[in-house]
């Protein structure tokens, strides 16, 4: 703390405001989604598949107890996924436990209420956010990645930067490091959207007005899968974004994404 | 330290977290902004896009090795036993409500009206899909041929199979009924419909989910409001469970 540090504007009012609508967005959708998974706890590429039809990815449970399949590899997950036991004591055979589901009991009827309910608000925030980020040019300004960025030398750098837990180019301490940028321009250009137009692949109202869904990702049950890939690709960048924030000063951070004030090393 | 400290805390808050998104899925107000979405997703859907868009329709080599039955595999009632044990040749479909004139059809005057034999994905609301081929009469026909009257608005399709007390059926709004591959399907797969997915008439109604696609059907009555409908929601499975009833979802 000896450093001397500066106050500065770090985020724009439109970036805070999505950031937090994006945080309670993206949770209900994932849980929701969870639950919606529990339905039918099986994956298949191409156009169609059920329960007679070859899966890629099964989360189920035998005699064993709870185990996810992949192709024919048995991975055991009992006592999390599979098979579980709930807060009341009873065993479960659902595929993702009460605490990560909303609602935490079955209820497929109600899950898609959540998830379709939020998913308008995902939607519809994250064109709010693009076109108010073009308009105040944080996408021109902040996010733009740069040919000299990729340089592997330089990649290389803010990897073991970022291992010794030093977070902020010395020489320009308000601007986002190229890990930042391209998991944020990852987030919001590649895996959001993504979880979008799959999702949207998934509706047959959808598929009837708009065939190029189906044929955009080889499939109603494709889509289906990179949907729930996709889900696991935002949750590894939630995980990695929360420990960064924690390891980065937490109180600073929250602030900085509340004020939009954030104080940097000067 | 603080970091752990503030990593445990944060693991802690979720358990009443969790408990309060219960509760929220059951206050009163919460539900109805969650249930509105339905009424957001059907809007968005019908004016942005093509309410006469056809679904995809495809080759025989994409169809289902196996088409899994669902829901109901044999409406155990007497009545439709009797039915089933004759082979349907007493079986009659009712078209009667909100109607000029009401009419009652055998399987074999279906079968000999103007056919439409399409390919195409059934989705059940679980994530599942299956292709499977259908053989059926456009239901525009059999309105047109019973006359709707002005007052209506929704067709309501009555079942034989019963869940507990309580008999299946489902409805769709004009829009949909008049669509070119809403068909009442007597046939599947190059054969006649077998009682698993429905025999001897069950509802396509391609652009929903596979709850819409009522089995068994025995009458077919327009009305004006879904309210005075069994459970008044339009279905079972909105009446029974909160599903949508715009199953385009």
């Amino acid at each position: 703390m000896s450093e001397p540090h500066v106050t500065i504007h770090r985020h724009k009012l439109a970036t805070r405001l999505w950031h937090w609508t994006n945080a309670v967005a993206v949770i209900v959708m994932l849980m929701s989604g969870l639950m919606i998974f529990n339905a039918h706890p099986r994956l298949y590429w191409g156009q169609y598949g059920a329960n007679l039809d070859p899966a890629w990815m099964e989360i189920a449970s035998d005699a064993r107890g709870g185990y996810v399949k992949l192709g024919s590899t048995r991975i055991g997950t009992d006592g999390v996924l599979g098979r579980w036991t709930a807060a009341d004591g009873s065993v479960r055979t659902n595929a993702f436990p009460s605490w990560a589901t909303l609602p935490s009991d079955y209820n497929l009827a109600l899950a898609r209420r959540w998830h379709l309910a939020f998913s308008l608000l995902l939607g519809f925030a994250l064109l709010a956010f693009l076109v108010a980020s073009l308009l105040n040019r944080h996408i021109q300004k902040d996010l733009r990645i740069r040919r000299r960025d990729l340089a592997p030398a330089r990649l290389w750098h803010d990897v073991a930067e970022h291992l010794k837990l030093r977070f902020h180019d010395p020489d320009d301490p308000a601007a986002f490091n190229i890990l930042q940028k391209l998991s944020y321009v990852g987030v919001i250009f590649v895996a959001i959207p993504l979880m979008i137009f799959t999702g949207l692949a998934m509706s047959p109202g959808m598929d009837a007005a708009w065939p190029w869904l189906i044929d955009l990702f080889g499939g109603r049950q494709s889509a289906r899968s990179v949907h729930f890939l996709a889900t696991a690709a935002l949750v590894g960048f939630i995980v990695v974004h929360l420990l960064l924030v924690l390891l980065s000063g937490p109180i600073n951070g929250i602030r900085g994404m509340i004020t939009g004030r954030l104080r940097v090393p000067q | 330290m603080i970091v752990s400290r503030r990593a445990l805390i944060g693991t802690l808050a979720t358990a009443p977290l969790l408990a309060a998104c219960d509760r929220l899925g059951e206050a009163e107000p919460v539900r109805r902004v969650l249930f509105s979405a339905e009424d957001a997703h059907r809007f968005l859907q019908r004016s942005l896009t093509d309410r006469a868009a056809l679904a995809r329709e495809f080759p025989a080599a994409e169809m289902s090795p196996v088409f899994r039955t669902n829901g109901t595999s044999n409406p155990n009632t007497p009545e439709y036993q009797a039915l089933a044990a004759n082979r349907f040749a007493d079986w009659r479909l009712t078209v009667d409500g909100l109607v000029a004139r009401p009419i009652r059809l055998s399987l074999a005057e279906l079968r000999t009206m103007p056919t439409r034999s399409q390919i195409t994905r059934h989705d059940c609301v679980e994530g599942w899909s299956a292709i499977g081929q259908w053989h059926g009469v456009p239901l525009r026909l059999l309105l047109d041929r019973a006359g709707l009257r002005s007052q209506a608005r929704y067709v309501v399709f009555h079942c034989a199979d019963r869940y507990g007390a309580r008999p299946y059926y489902e409805s769709l709004d004009l829009v949909d009924a008049f669509h070119p591959q809403t068909i009442l399907a007597w046939g599947m797969n190059g054969g006649l419909l077998d009682i698993g997915h429905g025999a001897p008439l069950r509802l396509r109604a391609e652009k929903h989910l596979g709850y819409k696609h009522a089995k068994y059907v025995m009458r077919v009555e327009a009305v004006d409001s879904l309210a005075r409908v069994h459970g008044g929601k339009g279905g079972l499975w909105e009446d029974l469970a909160g599903y949508e009833w715009y199953a385009g979802i």
